[in-house]
């Protein structure tokens, strides 16, 4: 089963080093990690996907908070939530195909970034379905795509249950993941295309 | 002068000791080198005793001996490079047995950190996985507050051991020391801590229905200081207790529902009270491999509660019905008003028909056939020390023996290696034991192979005055491993057989007396002379050299499925033909 955490850890060398230790030493693998900046200052947020039993994840959990240097770990798998991704794609282009190349582009809602001759280069955002979507017509001829560069999954759980009110409610239960679904509004998802499932099995609200 | 409550300008060096001296140490192991001189030569200035140890690992098992000895936390202090990696066995022995010791080691300057300098390793890279946390300090003002953080670390919720690795630079640079100032930010519990009303609720009506329960007696009720309890809860609700090996002294033996140790060398009734039972409380201990047995086939008739400060151990290896995160003695607090006595003569009389005929196999009512018997050495030295002593061990066959053979009435009194099995740390430990605890006796039982490993530290006895008693199980076999060639492998004793020199002209050699014992009408003469000798003491008992532990689980098969040894043959047996 895919577990989904996101992980709010010191900005400080080393960390990600030790989150990803832990992986290591339960032998299981990560098939996306995103951290970037987050909310609080000095803290970074990290998304982490990883296969693993069901019952790996309290684990998982139990195991990320005994790091020092994390500070908190949603499962967020398990809540109604948005997931995004962003990738970069560099396509291959003649003069005869390029304008088929912007049509799919459109299409996906996707952008071109980058015009050269011989090659574009296209920003697509959205969930990973979509992106798979579009890499497979891209893909329909085989020496199109020249180069991919996929950020991997970010996760934010829907609603107002962000982390800072759950601290300041000093919920630590449902910040912990073991709360009931949290009701957020089931706002639409604008740029949404193709498979409208999501990675933890919960279905996307659409309009 | 004390210097927790100075406010000065000192150097990072200084202010390593003074920190030391403000969270209470009295006395550090370590061993001097280059990048850690600067620490050494302002350590003059403090209060603080240094046993300068012959191998940074030995610094460390000293360390954790001192800490499990006392209960405080224990400091090893190292060189960048060789001396840091040399700490490494020692470190990870704390980690798997929860031990809280800080290791300082000093590094290569912070300019020329990542260039392969001379000495210069990454320590905190290697020690990643074996410590509960590290950190690398490059700076003199972040000395203070690091080593505090390191010692809240180490010591709070399941202890565990810490590395503060601090380059030269911070090290001679100076910086404002504020003891009080320095103190942890963070003190925080782990955010998945839970003991629920419902769980206690939960628990006490489990124990109150339950017709055949059993406590697992861990090493978190030495942790948590939680004996009075548990055995409050033992004797309240007449629940039989089984203890693993760190867990051994938690409650005591000679308590009539003491039944003894569980697991791969437990006797038998014990773990056919474990297959038998419909109740396990766990209590602080973390269902190892080497007590479970098979995970398929373990406890089967039995529900568990799991009462533990960690909250990666629940159901990491067995499923339990209730698990209360949280600190043992204060969960057993919340959990103690709802239990009420009841009467348990059935479990406990089952269990009593388990021992079957083990008094008469004990060893005690055997009959001398002439041959020294390790187990025997471990029972007259347990009769001889009246049970009293502090005796460390190394790991393997001695180790077992010791834990059949010596009964532990309290907590703290049985130092070894239990989840990494550590060869060498016996010497090293008792070291760090008599450190902490002068006035108590203290034995170091170590066999002929691991002795060999940590010997040098007889000069370290020597040159701390200290007066400890060494026993060397030599049986001229890295025991443990001919027994399992023995009985795995065909007994092809392949690289078994172990050289040792001789042990009492070694010893002499370092200036310790020391004795040689072949016969069992020697051991408790030679025993009572080391005893009554001031100052430390090695006796070499040659013992049976094929000699077997039994009762013996093979790896992977039942808990209840124990090799027996062979009826033929009326040894040091003690379980039961149940």
């Amino acid at each position: 089963m895919q577990h989904t955490f996101v992980a709010y850890v010191e900005d400080k060398p080393g960390v990600l080093t030790r989150v990803a230790s832990l992986f290591r030493r339960l032998n299981i693998n990560i098939s996306s990690v995103t951290v970037g900046g987050s909310e609080r200052p000095n803290i970074s947020r990290m998304t982490l996907v990883a296969d693993a039993p069901p019952a790996a994840g309290h684990r998982i959990m139990a195991s990320l908070y005994k790091l020092e240097n994390v500070i908190q770990v949603d499962d967020v798998g398990r809540f109604s939530s948005v997931s995004r991704e962003l990738a970069l794609i560099k396509v291959a282009t003649t003069p005869k195909t390029r304008s088929h190349i912007f049509e799919l582009a459109n299409v996906f809602r996707a952008r071109v970034v980058d015009l050269a001759p011989g090659s574009l280069m296209i920003e697509i955002t959205g969930s990973e379905s979509k992106i798979e979507g579009l890499l497979q017509v891209l893909n329909e001829n085989e020496d199109r795509v020249l180069e991919i560069s996929r950020t991997g999954r970010m996760v934010m759980r829907r609603g107002h249950h962000t982390s800072r009110v759950l601290e300041a409610l000093g919920d630590v239960e449902s910040q912990n993941g073991a709360a009931s679904l949290p009701t957020g509004e089931a706002l639409p998802e604008e740029d949404e295309i193709g498979d409208y499932t999501n990675e933890s099995g919960l279905p996307h609200q659409k309009t | 002068m004390s210097n927790v409550d100075r406010k000065a300008r000192l150097t990072g060096a200084e202010i390593i000791w003074a920190t030391l001296e403000g969270e209470g140490v009295r006395e550090v192991f370590g061993y001097p080198g280059g990048a850690i001189l600067p620490a050494y030569d302002a350590l003059r200035k403090f209060p603080i005793r240094h046993i300068l140890v012959r191998h940074e690992q030995s610094a460390a098992h000293m360390a954790d001996g001192y800490a499990r000895a006392s209960g405080r936390v224990g400091v090893a202090v190292a060189t960048s490079g060789p001396g840091a990696t040399n700490m490494v066995t020692g470190i990870a022995t704390a980690m798997l047995d929860s031990i809280p010791i800080v290791c300082i080691t000093g590094q290569v300057g912070s300019k020329v950190l990542g260039t392969d300098a001379f000495q210069e390793v990454d320590i905190t890279g290697i020690t990643l996985p074996v410590t509960k946390h590290n950190y690398v300090v490059t700076h003199a003002e972040d000395i203070a507050p690091v080593l505090r953080d390191a010692f809240r670390v180490a010591n709070s919720g399941r202890p565990g051991p810490v590395l503060v690795d601090i380059t030269k630079d911070a090290q001679q640079a100076t910086a404002e020391f504020d003891f009080a100032a320095a103190a942890s930010e963070k003190l925080r519990d782990h955010p998945m801590l839970s003991v629920s009303e419902q769980g206690i609720a939960e628990a006490a009506e489990l124990i109150s229905t339950a017709k055949r329960p059993l406590i697992l007696a861990g090493h978190g009720i030495i942790h948590s200081g939680a004996m009075s309890q548990v055995r409050a809860l033992a004797e309240r609700a007449q629940i039989p207790v089984a203890c693993t090996l760190l867990g051994l002294g938690s409650f005591p033996a000679s308590h009539k529902l003491n039944l003894g140790m569980m697991g791969m060398h437990g006797e038998s009734w014990v773990n056919h009270s474990i297959q038998e039972a419909d109740l396990l409380i766990a209590c602080g201990m973390r269902f190892d491999d080497r007590v479970t047995g098979s995970l398929a086939t373990y406890a089967p008739k039995a529900k568990k509660i799991h009462i533990d400060i960690d909250p990666s151990e629940i159901n990491k290896n067995v499923a339990v019905q209730v698990s209360l995160m949280g600190d043992l003695a204060t969960v057993l607090d919340q959990l103690l008003p709802r239990i009420r006595t009841r009467d348990a003569a059935a479990w406990l009389h089952s269990i009593d028909q388990m021992k079957g005929d083990a008094a008469v196999r004990d060893i005690k009512n055997l009959p001398d056939n002439g041959h020294l018997y390790a187990a025997h050495v471990i029972n007259d030295l347990w009769h001889a020390t009246s049970g009293d002593a502090l005796i460390t061990t190394d790991v393997g066959q001695h180790q077992m023996w010791e834990a059949q053979y010596y009964k532990h009435e309290q907590p703290r009194t049985l130092i070894t290696s239990g989840g990494l099995g550590t060869m060498g740390f016996a010497l090293p430990a008792a070291i760090g034991a008599k450190i902490a605890c002068p006035s108590k006796e203290v034995w170091a039982i170590a066999g002929d192979g691991g002795f060999q490993m940590t010997c040098p530290e007889l000069a370290t006895i020597v040159q701390e005055k200290l007066d400890i008693n060494i026993a060397i199980i030599n049986n001229g076999y890295l025991g443990m491993i001919r027994q399992w060639q023995e009985t795995f492998y065909e007994k092809n004793y392949e690289c078994s057989p172990i050289f040792s020199p001789d042990f009492v002209k070694l010893a002499e050699a370092f200036g310790i007396r020391a004795a040689a014992v072949t016969t069992r009408a020697e051991v408790m003469s030679a025993v009572e002379t080391a005893r009554s000798h001031k100052g430390p003491f090695l006796i070499n008992f040659m013992v049976e050299q094929e000699d077997t532990v039994y009762p013996m689980i093979v790896p992977g098969a039942a808990l209840h499925e124990m090799i027996r040894r062979p009826s033929s043959n009326p040894l040091i047996e003690t379980a039961s033909d149940v």
